[in-house]
C-alpha cells in the first residue's frame, strides 16, 4: 500500500520536499541540543517546561478528538461517518507520534528513555501516560491499517478489529485525562491545581481534534477528486461547536473560582496570562487572541447560514484550532510556572533552535499524515473511477 | 465475529475495574513515598533516625553577607558557578522572607525580618511530591528521611521540578563541569540533562560527619539532628522555641525548621 504514497504530481512532491526540509533543519537543531544540552532552549530553572511539553499536551487533544467520529459511528450506528472515520484514525496516529517525539525532545537525557520501562513506577503519572499513549497509538495502527486493507479489497473491515474500536473510545478519554493528571495533582502550582483540568482538556480536545480534521478534509476536497459527505461535515461542525462552548465555559469557571474566592495564588496566574502581573505581560496578546478567536469560531459554527458556507467553515475551524492551540500550547504550561514558588516572575521566550525542533516534529507529523492520507485518497479515487 | 452493545459494555466495565485497581495503586502508600494516613505514624515510628535541619535565623541575621554555608556546600558537592539565573544550580541559597514564606508575610512585620535573607535548601519532605512524580525512581526517599537522587538514572524529564513547591530542584541545562571552580574528587560531578539538589550530605553522614553547611557555619545558626530522638539537639531546640516551616499547608511535611 505504501507505494501509493510514492506517486504524485509536482505539487505533492513540492509539499513532501518542503516537509523534509523542515524536518532536516529540526533534526540538525536537535543534534545541537543533544551536544549542548537543554540550555539551548529558552527554558529555565523557573520555567522548566516549555514549548515541547506544551505541544505534547495540545497534540494529545488532537489525537483524542478522533473519538468524536468513532463514538457516533460505532455506538450509535451513525453511518455517514463511515467514509471519513479513517481520516480521524490516521490523524490520531500522526498526533500521537508527534506527542512521543515531543516527549523525547524534552528529555535532558534521552538515551535513558528506557529507564521508564526498566524501573516502572506506578506512582508516577508519567508512567501511566506512557502506557495510555503507546496503547492508543497501537490501537489506531491496528484499526487504521486493517480498515485500509479492507478498503483496498472493497470488503468490510474484519470483525476482529471491532473490540479494538470499542476499546479505543474509553482509551481516547483516558489519554487526555491522564495527561491532565500530569498537571493537576501537583501541590503549589495553583493554575494547574484544578479538578476541572481533565474536563477542560477533553472539551478542548473534542473541539480542536475534529476542527483540525475538518480543515484537512477541506484541503483534500480541493486537491483531489474525492470529496467528503457534506452532511457528515456539518455534523462534525456541530460537535466542534458544542465542545468549544464547553471549553470556553470551563475557562469561565476557572475565572469565577479564582476571582470570587479572591485567593491571590489562584488569581495570579490568570492575571499574568490575561492582564499581566507585576510588570510582566508577555503572554497577554496571545491569551486575549485565544479567547477572541475562540468566540469567533463558536459564532461561525453556531449560525447555520455561516457554517454551511465552506469558506466560513474553514475560517471557523481555523479560529478554533488557533484558539485551543494558544490556550494549551502556550498559556497552560507557562501559566503554571508563573509566578514561581518564590512569588517571583521569570518569563519564557523559546529560542530559534527550540522553535526549529518544534517545527521539525510538526513536519514529521504532517509527513506521516500526508503519506497515510495519500493511500486513502488513492483508494477513494480508484473507487470513484470504477463507478 | 460480531460484538453487540451489551458485550461491549461488559468489556468497558471490566476494563474500568482494571484501570481503577491501577489507580488505587497510585493512591496507595507506596514504598518510595512515605506512608500516608493511618499507616504513617506506624511507619515513621519504626525508623530510628529521621534527619532534620533547624535554621536559627536569630543567629544568622547578624552575619550580613556571610556565605560560608553556601561556599562549603559548593566546594564539597562540585556545584557549578553559573552566573545566568536561568541556568544556575543551587543546593543552598539565600532568599528574602517574603519570597521564602510568600503566604505568611505582611508589610507590618519588623524591617529586620523583612530584609534578612533566609537560608533555603531542599526540605527533605516526609511526603515529597518530587518522589511521587519521578517516573524512574531516580529520586527516592531513604528510611532516614533523606530525599536522595540517583544521577545515573535520571532521564531529565523535570517532572520533579514542576512538582516541588519549594523551587529546590535544578536541571543541569548545560554541561556543569567547566563551571566547577575546584573539583572535589570525593564527590561525583554531574553531567548535562540531569536534575540535582541538596542531599543533606548523605555521603558525610555515612562517615559520621555533620553536613558541610552545618560544619561551616561559625555562628551556630544551622543545627542538624535526629527528629526521632526526643533528646536530640534539634528536638530540644524545637521544644523550647517557636518554629516555622515553608508552606506547611501543602501537606509535604518539610523537615527544615526555621526559628525567627
Amino acid at each position: 500500500m505504501i507505494e501509493k504514497a510514492l506517486k504524485g504530481g509536482p505539487r505533492y512532491w513540492a509539499w513532501i520536499s518542503f516537509l523534509l526540509l523542515v524536518i532536516l533543519i529540526g533534526f540538525i537543531s536537535y543534534l545541537r541540543q543533544l551536544s549542548v544540552g537543554l540550555g539551548i532552549t529558552g527554558m529555565s530553572r523557573d520555567i522548566s517546561w516549555g514549548v515541547y511539553i506544551a505541544q505534547f499536551t495540545y497534540l494529545v487533544g488532537v489525537a483524542a478528538g478522533a473519538v468524536m467520529l468513532v463514538m457516533p459511528k460505532y455506538l450509535h450506528g451513525y453511518k455517514r461517518y463511515g467514509d471519513i472515520i479513517i481520516f480521524g484514525e490516521f490523524l490520531a496516529i500522526a498526533a500521537v507520534t508527534m506527542c512521543l517525539l515531543f516527549i523525547i525532545a524534552d528529555l535532558g537525557q534521552p538515551m535513558r528513555l528506557m529507564n521508564v520501562l526498566l524501573h516502572p513506577t506506578p506512582n508516577s503519572i508519567l508512567f501511566w501516560d506512557m502506557i495510555v499513549l503507546n496503547g492508543y497509538l497501537f490501537i489506531n495502527l491496528i484499526v487504521g491499517y486493517n480498515t485500509l486493507l479492507a478498503m483496498r479489497k472493497n470488503v468490510p473491515p474484519p470483525g476482529w478489529i471491532k473490540p479494538f474500536i470499542y476499546v479505543s473510545i474509553p482509551w481516547a478519554f483516558s489519554i487526555h485525562t491522564v495527561t491532565a493528571f500530569l498537571y493537576c495533582g501537583l501541590p503549589g502550582r495553583h493554575a494547574w491545581l484544578t479538578a476541572i483540568m481533565a474536563p477542560r482538556f477533553l472539551a478542548s480536545a473534542f473541539a480542536s481534534g475534529p476542527a483540525f480534521l475538518l480543515i484537512m478534509l477541506m484541503i483534500i476536497k480541493r486537491v483531489t477528486r474525492w470529496s467528503p459527505d457534506p452532511e457528515a461535515i456539518q455534523n462534525v461542525a456541530r460537535t466542534i461547536c458544542y465542545a468549544m462552548i464547553a471549553n470556553l465555559f470551563f475557562l469561565g469557571l476557572e475565572f469565577f473560582t479564582s476571582f470570587y474566592s479572591n485567593i491571590p495564588g489562584h488569581m495570579n496566574p490568570l492575571k499574568y496570562l490575561f492582564w499581566g502581573l507585576w510588570g510582566h505581560n508577555a503572554l497577554v496578546p496571545w491569551m486575549r487572541t485565544s479567547v477572541i478567536v475562540g468566540l469567533i469560531g463558536v459564532f461561525i459554527m453556531l449560525v447555520p447560514q455561516l457554517r454551511r458556507k465552506e469558506g466560513f467553515l474553514i475560517l471557523g475551524c481555523a479560529a478554533i484550532v488557533l484558539g485551543t492551540w494558544i490556550d494549551k500550547g502556550v498559556g497552560l504550561v507557562i501559566g503554571g510556572f508563573i509566578p514561581n514558588p518564590f512569588e517571583k516572575i521569570t518569563e519564557y521566550q523559546p529560542t530559534l533552535p527550540e522553535i526549529s525542533i518544534t517545527l521539525g516534529i510538526w513536519a514529521t507529523g504532517f509527513l506521516i499524515l500526508t503519506v497515510l492520507y495519500k493511500m486513502v485518497i488513492y483508494l477513494k479515487e480508484r473507487d470513484l473511477a470504477a463507478e | 465475529m460480531g460484538i453487540d452493545r451489551r458485550s461491549f459494555l461488559k468489556i468497558v466495565g471490566l476494563s474500568a475495574l482494571g484501570v481503577s485497581s491501577g489507580a488505587w495503586e497510585v493512591l496507595q502508600p507506596g514504598e518510595v513515598d512515605a506512608a500516608h494516613g493511618h499507616a504513617a505514624a506506624e511507619h515513621v515510628e519504626k525508623a530510628a533516625t529521621r534527619w532534620a535541619m533547624v535554621v536559627d535565623m536569630r543567629r544568622c541575621k547578624d552575619e550580613k553577607g556571610c556565605t560560608k554555608c553556601i561556599d562549603a556546600c559548593r566546594l564539597v558537592h562540585n556545584i557549578p558557578v553559573i552566573d545566568n539565573p536561568k541556568r544556575e544550580v543551587k543546593w543552598i541559597w539565600k532568599e528574602e522572607y517574603e519570597h521564602a514564606f510568600p503566604d505568611s508575610h505582611n508589610e507590618y512585620m519588623p524591617d529586620e525580618l523583612k530584609e534578612t535573607p533566609f537560608i533555603l535548601m531542599c526540605n527533605h519532605c516526609d511526603h515529597p511530591p518530587c518522589v511521587r512524580v519521578c517516573p524512574t525512581k531516580a529520586t527516592f526517599k531513604r528510611p532516614d528521611g533523606i530525599v536522595a537522587m540517583d544521577y545515573h538514572r535520571c532521564i531529565g524529564c523535570r517532572f520533579c521540578m514542576a512538582a516541588c513547591p519549594y523551587g529546590s530542584r535544578n536541571l543541569n541545562w548545560i554541561n556543569p563541569r567547566p563551571y566547577i571552580k575546584e573539583i572535589n574528587n570525593e564527590f561525583p560531578t554531574r553531567m548535562k540533562g540531569v536534575v540535582e539538589k541538596c542531599n543533606f550530605c548523605v555521603e558525610r553522614l555515612a562517615k559520621g560527619l555533620q553536613p558541610a553547611c552545618v560544619e561551616a557555619c561559625h555562628c551556630g545558626a544551622l543545627l542538624f539532628g535526629n527528629l526521632h530522638d526526643p533528646e536530640s539537639n534539634v528536638r530540644r531546640v524545637l521544644r523550647s522555641n517557636v518554629s516555622i516551616r515553608r508552606k506547611p499547608e501543602l501537606g509535604t511535611h518539610p523537615c527544615v525548621f526555621y526559628l525567627v
